[in-house]
């Protein structure tokens, strides 16, 4: 069988907003946003488990929505609004997700807490108050083999319960979160 | 200390830990390493990006089973940028977790076992590029007949898988006698014969295996490797590579979940350290998902035959086991697996009379080996399904049963184990208790019902893998003037939170917070040696050697403190980052000071600490595998839902209590309990490791039906039910602060007790594990056609076992010797100890 010589030629480029930076990337076009983020942008926090769409690792927000980075070609995010477990705390401070997911025990070994934790921020930015069947249902593609999933809802209410205490969300991290023309 | 009055009868009054002095322990607190986790900045082995590093892809044999008859990698090599092709030829020296079982090559050199052994490396600038190369390398098979499962092993001494082992393709064959078992059933009013299933599963982890190695600047090696036995790789490393241990430094970075499938040494990570050494430049290998798949060392497939006498009051007289083990292509912890089969039966129930016979198999699958539970959970799963039947027929309440029969604490069983705290009883009354079983078992409606079972494991392997008198985990201690405490270890984060439990004693020894404490683990250059996160033993034996280490440093800095406050230093407390005299708390000073002082004095403060097993009573030859410092317990209750029109189970709620002696952090304990019932209810449910045949026109490989997490299907969030965990707190002297283990555990009790909810929600006996609605429909077929309402293997085929060694139990004046075992292979421990040198 022919084989085609692929060299990484960084022969693509796009600009989105990263965590709320402007970022400008160059890159092999072939690349998935999973393989950008860690290898050309070194943003290693969101980990991958299958790169077939199967585990829920990869999970980043873009444009706000949960999505499967390994799933999604980079090329595909240009002028778009990506958001990784990195952009969650903001001012030196933990998302009230973060506190709680190291409070309650949500996260063992750690390896789907970053997805995880932008599945559930996207849930919680987007329903307010989600039931415990809400949250079931919002993360039961992020699979977890460590906790049985029960200290993450907790977390995650717990979570709920904080934010809606302090309705006031620091100006940094919304418009870190939020979308590119916030800047 | 509180102990467990009578397990039997008595009632406990709840015997909470004298915990008032203590601040950290037993507290719910943060784990140690959580922040670096909720932000993403743990670095697992595939986070680490070296400059110039280079990318490894294996080659993997697609037939089940071939002899090599040769390899041409030269297209592969001449493909624009490919550095490096390994093969068999590179790497020859063979290699494997156990002393006994030294079958692994890192690539294969002439003999492929299995679907996805490898047989060549291509290292090159891109992954891509590497795995394009795969396709340049020609390799050409002679194809060989393959064995699919044990009774085809034994029907098919040849061709061997390989070509040691007890005989054909019989891995290894054990017999051991424990009184006479035919007296105890002639004894008996009722005998009970069952045989059972227990389908392999694996452990899927998230994070796939990754590996980086590098040849450091002194021209030494370096690995990185998502490892649970960063020291067992360190040996095999040394073997293969002809390395000294001194020129390699093993680090295991945190693992992304392990739950044993980390714990072997694997050809990729022998392969990358061979390849960094000749390339002289950083080379990484990350599996794809359907090579960890291939790498599997799962739960392995048993059959098991239980026949046990009992009296009409449910007193056991006797139980004969036999278990026929399903091994997959290499020995792996195999042997280890072989005899934890039939090991730990007795520290449950008090069962006088014991003969167990375990038989492992080669076939042509990936290889078996620990998994949650090692061995356990199969027998555990016959066992407790066997006392449900039994309870029924003797008219007894399955938890009456067990309470008239829990063994006591501080006992030796009838196989020489040394039981320490036994809480099993209060288990047991706690789950009926919460679950509300007095209202609920056969009082349900049709289609709901519940069932009881339970369990006991290690806390710590009481030897080691290869046979040393060294401890088997060891700390260093730093204490440095600014206050600050830094912990070497040798323990692995795998995610059980070992470098929480580590800070967590020191702190509390020597009175500052854990946020004052440093941990680094998992290091063979910086820590003493710990043996690895597999058998539950961290938490027990590196938690011990810490205190030993922080109780050394504290009576340094106690001594110096003593003699400026001028006061006794017994009088001196170690509390909330200062030390004072409890009698006068104003003559006072901060630990900094402490510190201080003690190095002006001893000079620099750093201390040692170490931990070794007691020695085992058990000196049979086999009785090496089973002991342990002391086991922990678990009671669990699970509702079922059945639907008798489809089969379809649910599990609604699973009461479950654990035995724990103390609980460090509870936040940790109850994640390591539920995370168990979790994996429990995956493999009681649907997680399998199947494979199936191709058509014979087809090449009729063996090959696996499902290696992708899609369709190997495990538990999602939808599925995880309401789980209540009660906490059993009797503090045992051999735990740190009386701590026991918590991993493993909770996870052997949720199989059976599925089994024998499903039994009271519709009337069937499913002998085998995953229990699926298919299987139920058979069963209610059979019911209805008014046969026995079952589903389940019929039969267990005939063994050549060999001779039982006879070893006569305690009550029969046995000294834990054989009475009949022929003298062991002359070699001498230092001869055996030369064999075993890497």
């Amino acid at each position: 069988m022919a084989i085609l010589p692929i060299e990484s030629e960084k022969t693509a480029r796009i600009r989105m907003t990263l965590n709320g930076e402007e970022t400008d990337v160059s890159f092999a076009p072939y690349k998935t946003l999973l393989e950008v983020l860690r290898e050309d942008l070194g943003h290693t926090g969101t980990k991958h488990g299958c790169e077939l769409g199967e585990c829920g690792a990869c999970a980043v927000l873009v444009n706000e929505k949960p999505v499967l980075a390994c799933l999604v070609l980079a090329l595909e995010c240009d002028r778009k609004n990506v958001a990784t477990v990195e952009g969650l705390a903001a001012d030196g401070n933990l998302h009230p997700l973060q506190e709680a997911f190291a409070d309650l025990g949500a996260a063992q070994c750690g390896y789907c807490t970053p997805g995880i934790l932008v599945t559930a921020k996207a849930l919680l930015d987007q329903t307010g108050h989600p039931s415990r069947d809400q949250i079931r249902e919002a993360l039961s593609g992020n699979l977890c083999r460590c906790t049985g999933y029960l200290q993450i809802f907790e977390a995650v209410e717990a979570a709920m319960m904080k934010i809606s205490e302090q309705p006031e969300r620091p100006a940094r991290n919304s418009a870190a979160m939020g979308p590119p023309a916030l800047r | 200390m509180p102990t467990e009055k009578d397990s039997r009868t008595g009632t406990l009054k709840d015997a909470k830990p004298d915990d008032h002095d203590l601040r950290v322990i037993g507290a719910p607190r943060r784990r140690v390493d959580a922040r670096a986790k909720v932000t993403g900045q743990t670095r697992f082995a595939d986070d680490i990006f070296l400059p110039r590093m280079a990318y490894c892809k294996l080659l993997r044999s697609p037939h089940p089973h071939a002899r090599i008859r040769s390899i041409d990698t030269s297209r592969a090599l001449a493909h624009p940028g490919v550095y490096l092709v390994l093969t068999g030829k590179d790497l020859p020296i063979e290699y494997g977790i156990l002393p006994v079982s030294q079958d692994e090559q890192a690539l294969c050199l002439d003999h492929v076992r299995h679907v996805g052994d490898p047989v060549a490396a291509v290292i090159a600038r891109e992954e891509l590029t590497a795995f394009e190369a795969l396709d340049l390398i020609d390799v050409e098979y002679e194809i060989l007949p393959t064995i699919s499962d044990p009774e085809e092993a034994l029907a098919t001494p040849k061709p061997r898988i390989h070509e040691y082992g007890d005989e054909g393709n019989i891995h290894k064959r054990v017999s051991l006698e424990f009184g006479d078992v035919e007296q105890g059933f002639a004894e008996a009013d009722e005998i009970f014969e069952d045989t059972f299933f227990y389908q392999g599963s694996t452990h899927l982890p998230i994070e796939q295996h990754a590996s980086v190695a590098i040849k450091d600047p002194e021209g030494k090696l370096t690995i990185w490797s998502s490892t649970q036995t960063p020291h067992y790789l360190h040996r095999a490393l040394a073997k293969v590579l002809e390395m000294p241990p001194a020129h390699i430094r093993v680090i295991a970075t945190p693992n992304g979940g392990g739950f044993g499938g980390k714990s072997d040494p694997f050809n990729h990570e022998i392969v990358v350290a061979k390849a960094a050494l000749i390339l002289d430049r950083p080379v990484k290998i990350c599996l794809t998902r359907e090579e960890v798949f291939y790498c599997h060392r799962g739960r392995h497939p048993v059959l098991m035959k239980f026949r046990t006498g009992v009296k009409k009051d449910g007193t056991i007289t006797g139980v004969h086991l036999q278990t026929l083990i399903d091994g997959g292509a290499y020995g792996s912890y195999g042997v280890a697996s072989t005899f934890y089969t039939g090991a730990l039966q007795t520290t449950t129930y008090h069962i006088p009379r014991y003969k167990f016979q375990g038989c492992r198999t080669f076939t042509n699958k990936p290889p078996c080996g620990p998994k949650r539970g090692h061995g356990t959970p199969q027998p555990r799963f016959g066992q407790e399904v066997q006392l449900d039947k039994i309870a029924e027929k003797l008219h007894l309440d399955p938890a009456e049963l067990r309470l008239r029969i829990v063994e006591s604490s501080n006992t030796v069983t009838a196989n020489f184990l040394r039981l320490g705290t036994v809480g099993l009883g209060e288990c047991i009354r706690r789950v009926v208790r919460i679950s509300g079983w007095d209202q609920k078992f056969r009082k349900l409606p049709e289609g709901r019902g519940v069932g009881l079972a339970c369990s006991a494991y290690l806390t710590g392997a009481g030897l080691p893998i290869y046979w040393n008198k060294m401890p088997h985990s060891g700390v260093q201690l730093k204490l440095d003037r600014g206050g600050g405490v830094t912990v070497f270890c040798g323990a692995t984060e795998i995610g059980q939170g070992s470098d929480d439990v580590l800070a967590a004693v020191v702190a509390e020894v020597l009175g500052v917070t854990t946020y004052d404490i440093r941990v680094y683990t998992g290091d063979t250059d910086l820590g003493p040696v710990d043996l690895g996160s597999y058998s539950s033993r961290v938490t027990l034996m590196a938690g011990n050697a810490a205190i030993q280490a922080a109780q050394r440093a504290k009576a340094m800095l106690a001594e110096a403190v003593a003699a400026r406050l001028e006061v006794p230093k017994d009088r001196l407390r170690f509390t909330d980052n200062r030390v004072f005299d409890e009698a006068s708390p104003e003559k006072s000073m901060s630990f900094q000071e402490a510190v201080c002082l003690a190095e002006a004095q001893f000079g620099t403060i750093g201390t040692v600490g170490s931990y070794t097993p007691p020695k085992s009573p058990a000196q049979y030859k086999g009785g090496g595998v089973g002991p342990s410092p002391t086991y922990s317990y678990t009671a669990a209750v699970i509702e079922v839902e059945v639907n008798p029109a489809t089969g379809w189970i649910t599990v609604p709620k699973v009461w479950i209590a654990h035995d724990i002696g103390r609980a460090l952090n509870p936040v940790l304990v109850r994640g390591q309990v539920e995370g168990s019932v979790y994996m429990g209810l995956g493999e009681a449910l649907m997680e399998e490791q199947e494979f199936r045949r191709l058509p014979k026109n087809r090449s009729h490989a063996l090959v696996h039906k499902f290696p992708s997490i899609l369709e190997y299907k495990s538990p999602t969030a939808l599925d995880m039910p309401e789980v209540f965990t009660e906490l059993v707190e009797q503090p045992d002297p051999q735990g740190p602060f009386g701590a026991k283990e918590v991993g493993q555990g909770p996870l052997l009790p949720i199989m059976p007790a599925v089994a024998n909810a499903v039994y009271d929600a519709v009337g069937v006996r499913i002998d085998e594990v995953p229990i699926t609605p298919e299987k139920i429909m058979k069963a209610l077929a059979e019911k209805r056609a008014g046969r026995a309402p079952r589903f389940g293997p019929s039969q267990f085929p005939h063994v050549d076992w060999p001779e039982a060694l006879r070893v006569p139990p305690p009550w029969e004046g046995g000294d834990g010797n054989a009475v009949n075992e022929p003298p062991r292979a002359a070699k001498t421990r230092a001869e055996r100890e030369k064999v075993l040198r890497p």
